[in-house]
């Protein structure tokens, strides 16, 4: 133990000694450059995603509509994501269950628990872990595909066609996304609350009727319905995210995989900040 | 605007035209025309903006300076709803093909049909069998473009081109990477539909043998300029130094 703690610090130094992040009096200027080039890109990422979204909704509202394509977009995004919704959804349910029985039954407040997991799983898990989830299958899947129509000139070719390629391709992604995630959401709280229901009741019995009636006893509407709502703000995010990192992607197969990487990256965090703020405007206009 | 005389109203009209990437000078005050009917090749070394000057000519990008005109219509002022009745009236072939891999060979010639005509179901299955057959790639319809060699992959997007009747084709590297004969069989295939068709063409290319067989009259480009431009034989004939090395390497 005494040696690898050694070991440990005397890398930690070695690695300190020669990396490259201490000032030498040239590279402070470097330094000052490197900040200055960051901040500008991501001023300028967000002014490029902001003109991006404004083109698309100018695009989406204008007729013709792209309905045949925004269905087909609509199974992509909705009944293909399915599978895996559902399962994450069970699997957080019975966590909850596994995770607060043990301390809850220490206060000895084992009533309390299906409301716990129930409001718990609407309010705030069952949106959450669904939006992650998409974001990492969809937002992946939109940023790869659309990447690689860029990179091979197909984005180009739909211009070329007449055909507005915001509308055709971002749109109804977007779109599809907007609506499919309460949906989404919706089954895996379902699932969640079904697995969460189960967990509990091999412990100690409890009918599912039960369950539901302490669970929901106390909710109201507003509980439900907003958080269940927000995550057509989730779905915006990460369609748009997607779609912006797909259509600027260059560079070849190296470019699709970065606009696959980084579509995921930023839509996870974009939703789980929106949420943040979300959560907060929710409880100021529903108040407990 | 000059245009008391429609005769004299090329297809293609392009004035001062310049374009750049940050530093990098691609193109720099071009000016070329061609008229109804007539063939240009456009020829230059990889990298000195033929792609780039093809995607000018239908918006696909947009000119730092100059006048760019199609059928008459000035394109560089232009809303894109006009943009796009305009490009309607141009086939474009990309180099790539840039076939759309999500849809079937016969879905990728009924896309410009699906959105841009009045067709139903049956009419437009035969308008896509005409297409198809007219290229000899009729055979392949239910295929997906990964499925197809690259020779295939050119017919199509030459079929999917052509698709809304237009009056103009931008053709882009038709022959490049493809072998000696398939790319023989592509320059008699626009050569045939040049016939037909009488439409105006520009083709890009570092590609002699095309330029023998398609054009009407050749451009050299050359470092953002236009180098040389007139027949085949004034290329040939032509003493400066980077011409008739290439033409020279090209021939070979």
């Amino acid at each position: 133990m005494k040696l690898t703690l050694q070991t440990y610090a005397w890398l930690t130094a070695t690695l300190l000694a020669s990396a490259d992040v201490w000032p030498k009096s040239d590279q402070v200027k470097t330094t000052i450059q490197g900040v200055r080039r960051l901040s500008l890109g991501v001023l300028g990422w967000f002014g490029g995603i902001a003109n991006f979204c404004v083109r698309l909704v100018r695009a989406a509202v204008k007729p013709p509509y792209e309905a045949r394509e925004l269905v087909r977009q609509m199974d992509e995004v909705g009944a293909k994501s399915l599978p895996l919704v559902v399962l994450a959804g069970a699997a957080i349910g019975v966590v909850l269950s596994l995770h607060t029985r043990d301390s809850f039954t220490q206060f000895g407040a084992e009533s309390m628990l299906p409301t716990l997991i129930i409001l718990s799983l609407v309010k705030e898990t069952g949106p959450i872990i669904t939006a992650l989830v998409v974001s990492g299958r969809v937002g992946a899947g939109i940023g790869a595909e659309l990447g690689s129509m860029k990179v091979t000139e197909q984005i180009d070719a739909i211009e070329a066609s007449a055909v507005n390629p915001y509308k055709f391709l971002a749109a109804t992604r977007v779109l599809a996304c907007m609506l499919m995630l309460p949906l989404l959401t919706i089954v895996a709280d379902f699932c969640g609350i079904i697995t969460g229901w189960i967990a509990n009741a091999l412990v100690e019995p409890i009918t599912l009727k039960l369950f539901l009636t302490q669970g929901l006893k106390d909710a109201t509407f507003a509980d439900l319905l907003p958080s269940t709502l927000k995550t057509v703000i989730f779905g915006f995010i990460i369609g748009m995210v997607g779609c912006f990192q797909g259509m600027r992607a260059k560079g070849g197969t190296a470019g699709v995989g970065r606009a696959a990487t980084s579509a995921v990256v930023l839509s996870s965090l974009f939703v789980i900040l929106a949420d943040v703020v979300l959560v907060r405007l929710i409880i100021t206009f529903y108040p407990q | 605007m000059i245009m008391e005389n429609n005769n004299h109203n090329p297809a293609i009209r392009v004035q001062g035209l310049s374009k750049s990437f940050g530093k990098q000078r691609v193109l720099h005050q071009i000016d070329l025309e061609v008229a109804r009917g007539e063939t240009l090749t456009v020829l230059g070394r990889s990298g000195t903006g033929k792609s780039v000057m093809l995607k000018l000519l239908i918006g696909l990008q947009k000119p730092d300076s100059g006048e760019i005109e199609i059928n008459g219509e000035k394109i560089t002022t232009m809303q894109l709803d006009e943009l796009n009745r305009v490009r309607k009236s141009v086939g474009f072939l990309f180099q790539s093909a840039a076939l759309y891999d999500s849809l079937t060979v016969e879905e990728n010639v009924a896309f410009p049909l699906r959105r841009h005509s009045e067709m139903n179901d049956g009419e437009r299955r035969d308008r896509v069998s005409e297409l198809l057959s007219r290229v000899a790639m009729e055979e392949a319809r239910e295929k997906m473009p990964a499925d197809l060699s690259g020779g295939m992959k050119k017919r199509v997007g030459l079929a999917r081109a052509l698709a809304l009747d237009p009056t103009i084709m931008l053709l882009d590297e038709p022959t490049a990477g493809l072998d000696p004969i398939t790319a023989s069989e592509i320059n008699e295939l626009i050569r045939e539909l040049q016939r037909e068709r009488e439409n105006s063409s520009i083709v890009v290319t570092h590609d002699m043998r095309s330029v023998e067989k398609v054009a009407d009259r050749v451009a050299m480009l050359n470092e953002g300029n236009i180098l040389i431009e007139g027949t085949l034989e004034d290329l040939k004939r032509s003493d400066d130094p980077i011409v008739s090395k290439f033409v020279q390497e090209a021939g070979r």
